[in-house]
């Protein structure tokens, strides 16, 4: 199976990490792997602060860059919701403005096809089991997009019960958002940074060494709280964690 | 122009993207939601009336037809009540054994005279037994809405299981809407204060509900 | 709506002050948890509770796309019953009918039932300018009116405010409106409310005019519907000689069958109760039983603007739950007041904005008070897309565009202050369409990296006010993907 991996420019530019973690994570269990070079942006941030039509150029350029694989994977809850939930809307929308259904057909193909990890392995490959060795205590934290957006369920979960050595504890308010939200973090700072420093110390009090979740963007927000607060704790985006093996383990 | 014919106007030209040819109505909604919640006998069917009545506070009680008049004095007596309102269209059996001063609810009495009455006796249109709900519709053995608000002691006979439905749908289908409902779920209450439940405000501040088979 | 609120600042910096208020922080978190918690066990009594959502939702989107017939019905229906029907365009039509109303009956006070569009339209004002006292009865109500304070929550507007406050406001300012609280009275609840019951008896007692709300009206048969919890929606819907309803116009619902979803979707979602404690419905006049004349004001206030909007118009469908207030994480740590409406929280963040548009500094910050987490979304019984709806105002706000206002077709010009954020996001986009300059970006950003600040300044410090900022790589993804021939040679 031909596969993309749609990182996010987030991901690309502050955590190549979780990027090769994918990487090796999909090729150990079988997957041919490309990271298609033309890709940039899913155009999320424009779209979700009120740039609609700024948004629509990106979202023509991602159908174009990814369409003609059979499965585009990404490590972001958000991106993948802004691919599945928000592209038919941006095409409904436009021919709800008399713009016709080009848009609409241009972004149909990639849709269905855009899977975030977590969905990926556990409903395409049909593995909850990655073989992976992760000798630490976790909390895990389930993002907004990827929880209420994409509906990813007891998915992540699962595949933490599996990793070998990985004892998860309960994270006290988990669905309770972290405050990050996009531009939300700096047009609301102050609300905003509430809402992480009560995440992080809910995350404190399960005396966890790392919080996991499976969106970077969310925990670059977490784990600069956490940093600034001066806690123990360490942010790890989930692919790390089912990349790493006793051969090989993450840092 | 009326203001009538203004919102009306506005309505309608908000609406320009809604054709003509749209679903009606039947069509529309759908309806797949439950007629009752689970399956039950009809005793069991009041079981769970007062299992949900008691669950806010309301205060249940079981008669016989033969029972009812000694329940009613007793329950009176313990409340110490000296003057009672009952409805027109009450059975006298039932307050007939009650050693009270018995109120009519008439039109020259006013809020102030009601508000000195210790207690209210009435019947009822339809008990719920999925919420705990006693509903009134005004009928003779019911009377005027007022009369069970004003005293702060509401005591209401439920035949069972002839007037106990299970369910909100159920309900609404016996009620008539062109008489003034009053629908009771306990003695009154607020969450107001912190958003926790405390009983006793401005209604009855004691339901009690006699279940009479 | 309400004067009260004329002037806001923009939410940010009214949630600021309420962000680092201990206390205020304190009472909403236990409030919104306590009822949370609560909200979902009585929701999971009901299996069938997406369909009945489903059905809510479907109902009264109908009733919308149809509103101009069912109002037509509704008042036909009304006036058969004994009913009078007005309607009023704008707020100050329906308190100038309201006022009128009740001059003509000789009196000058009047009782009130808790009602959001009175509060909206600022009734209470209105009709003191007129030499007419309003006497809010719901415990909340009148916590906030003899507080002089601003309700802060759909359901509780006293939310803020806890028990020791409570007593407080009690003990200070009842002896001005009536009966003065007891010396000794205590913050235990159950003490405030016997206090609020001796304060307001009196009152209810004397009345002649009620003015209330309603949560629904049945078009097919005329019915009004107020949910209610402690007895004082009862007394003023029945004691009073004369009754008058201020209605949005989005409250009809076609049948009287309709009721059997909201009569169970309400109560739980509002105070996670099965049933509220009271329900009154009541059709026109009765005679001999509650008031003997009957007014029915139709409010539009902004109603119709909304529903000229395909994406907006799903926040008429609202019931007044407030389920999404108390899901809310940012209306738990800005309260209510920051959204400078009488309806605060998510659904208020997509209402105020469409009831009042987007022109004031508070109006236009609101669709951004919101991180989008989809938390009110899930537990809305009507199914209102509320992120949706804010990303919708979010660009009307920076983009401007057509929109209907006072019921004329208007075109919006951008909102101020959105220039720099523009341009940044033109910038982006245009960056992100030319892979080549992302990269160079990207490599510029690793190669400078050990210079990078910790924290930033100017607009930057909203971020790293709070947060530290995350260290950038020593190369992006993309250059190690090519380095190591599309990952293929494992070095690393």
């Amino acid at each position: 199976m031909r596969v993309a991996l749609f990182l996010t420019c987030v991901n690309d530019t502050l955590y190549p990490d979780t990027g090769r973690a994918v990487v090796k994570l999909l090729t150990r269990l079988g997957v041919d792997v490309d990271f298609p070079m033309g890709q940039s942006c899913c155009g999320q941030a424009h779209y979700n602060t009120g740039y609609r039509h700024e948004a629509e150029p990106l979202a023509r350029h991602f159908s174009d860059v990814f369409r003609g694989y059979e499965a585009i994977v990404t490590p972001s809850g958000s991106c993948g919701a802004m691919v599945r939930e928000l592209y038919p809307r941006m095409g409904e929308r436009a021919r709800a403005e008399g713009r016709g259904d080009s848009l609409a057909r241009t972004l149909a193909p990639v849709v269905h096809k855009t899977y975030e990890l977590t969905e990926f392995l556990v409903d395409v490959l049909g593995v909850t089991d990655v073989g992976a060795c992760y000798p630490h205590t976790v909390t895990y934290h389930p993002t907004c997009h990827g929880l209420r957006g994409l509906g990813l369920g007891d998915r992540p979960r699962r595949l933490l019960e599996a990793v070998k050595g990985l004892e998860l504890v309960e994270l006290p308010g988990a669905e309770e958002c972290c405050g990050f939200g996009g531009t939300f973090a700096l047009k609301n700072a102050e609300v905003s940074a509430a809402m992480g420093a009560d995440k992080v110390r809910a995350a404190e009090s399960t005396g966890a060494e790392v919080l996991c979740a499976a969106d970077n963007s969310c925990l670059m927000h977490i784990g600069g709280t956490m940093s600034r607060l001066r806690t123990d704790m360490r942010p790890v985006h989930i692919a790390e964690i089912l990349a790493s093996t006793e051969e090989e383990p993450a840092a | 122009m009326s203001s009538r014919d203004r919102i009306l106007g506005r309505v309608r030209r908000a609406l320009a993207d809604v054709t003509p040819d749209e679903r009606p109505y039947g069509e529309a909604v759908p309806r797949d939601h439950l007629r009752v919640h689970g399956e039950r006998t009809p005793e069991q069917t009041v079981e769970l009336l007062a299992e949900n009545l008691a669950d806010y506070r309301a205060v249940v009680h079981r008669a016989d037809a033969e029972g009812l008049p000694l329940l009613v004095m007793r329950l009176l007596a313990e409340r110490g009540a000296r003057e009672v309102l009952v409805p027109s269209g009450l059975p006298t059996r039932w307050t007939a054994a009650a050693d009270v001063a018995r109120i009519h609810d008439r039109a020259e009495h006013t809020p102030q005279r009601l508000d000195r009455v210790d207690s209210v006796v009435t019947g009822c249109a339809v008990a719920i037994a999925e919420t705990g709900t006693i509903v009134l519709d005004g009928s003779s053995d019911q009377g005027r809405r007022r009369i069970s608000l004003v005293p702060d002691h509401h005591i209401c006979v439920v035949r069972v299981p002839g007037q106990v439905v299970s369910s909100v749908p159920e309900a609404l289908e016996r009620l008539d809407p062109a008489r003034p409902l009053t629908w009771i779920s306990g003695p009154s209450a607020t969450s107001d204060i912190e958003l926790d439940r405390v009983e006793g405000v401005h209604g009855p501040r004691t339901l009690e509900v006699i279940l009479l088979s | 709506m309400s004067g009260t609120f004329v002037g806001m600042p923009a939410f940010p910096e009214a949630a600021r002050a309420a962000v680092h208020n201990a206390t205020l922080r304190g009472n909403l978190r236990h409030a919104t948890h306590t009822i949370r918690a609560k909200r979902a066990r009585a929701v999971a009594e009901l299996d069938d509770w997406p369909a009945l959502r489903e059905a809510g939702r479907r109902i009264k989107d109908h009733t919308l796309r149809h509103l101009d017939r069912y109002l037509e019905q509704l008042e036909e229906s009304v006036t058969a019953a004994g009913g009078t029907v007005h309607w009023a365009a704008d707020a100050e039509e329906a308190n100038r009918i309201v006022a009128d109303l009740v001059k003509a009956t000789g009196e000058s006070e009047v009782v009130k039932v808790k009602s959001m569009a009175t509060q909206e339209i600022g009734l209470n004002e209105a009709l003191l300018a007129e030499g007419i006292h309003a006497y809010e009865t719901d415990l909340a109500e009148l916590i906030v009116q003899l507080g002089k304070d601003r309700p802060s929550h759909i359901l509780v507007p006293a939310i803020h405010r806890n028990r020791g406050e409570i007593r407080d406001v009690f003990r200070s300012e009842m002896g001005a409106w009536g009966r003065p609280a007891p010396e000794d009275l205590t913050d235990t609840p159950a003490e405030l409310a016997e206090a609020a019951r001796l304060h307001l008896r009196e009152k209810f007692l004397r009345a002649r005019v009620g003015i209330s709300g309603a949560n629904f009206m049945v078009a097919e048969t005329g019915t009004l519907v107020v949910v209610e919890s402690e007895g004082n929606g009862r007394m003023c819907l029945t004691l009073p000689e004369t009754l008058i309803s201020v209605v949005g116009i989005e409250k009809i619902v076609p049948t009287w069958r309709d009721l059997e979803v909201f009569l169970q979707t309400l109560p739980r979602s509002s105070t996670a109760e099965r049933m509220n404690p009271y329900t009154s419905m009541w059709t026109g006049t009765t005679d001999e039983d509650g008031p003997r004349a009957f007014h029915l004001v139709l409010l539009d206030n902004g109603r119709t603007d909304a529903l000229a909007d395909q994406v907006g118009r799903q926040a008429l469908r609202c019931i007044r739950c407030s389920a999404c207030l108390n899901v809310c994480p940012v209306y738990e740590r800005a309260g209510g007041h920051a959204y400078g409406s009488v309806y605060p929280g998510p659904i208020g963040a997509i209402l105020s904005p469409q009831l009042r548009g987007t022109a004031s500094e508070i109006d236009a910050s609101l669709p951004y008070a919101s991180s989008l987490c989809g938390a009110c979304y899930e537990v809305c019984p009507v199914a209102i897309d509320i992120p949706e709806v804010l990303v919708h105002l979010r660009e009307r706000v920076v983009e401007g565009g057509p929109a209907v206002r006072q019921g004329n077709k208007v075109v919006l010009k951008p909102a101020r202050g959105h220039a720099a954020e523009r341009a940044a996001m033109r910038a982006a986009r245009w960056a992100f369409a030319h892979p080549g300059t992302l990269r160079a970006g990207q490599r510029l950003a690793s190669r400078t990296r050990r210079l990078h600040p910790r924290t930033l300044p100017g607009p930057g410090r909203a971020w790293s006010g709070t947060r530290d900022l995350p260290a950038v790589p020593a190369e992006p993804f993309r250059d190690w993907w090519q380095r190591t021939r599309a990952g293929r040679d494992g070095a690393e």
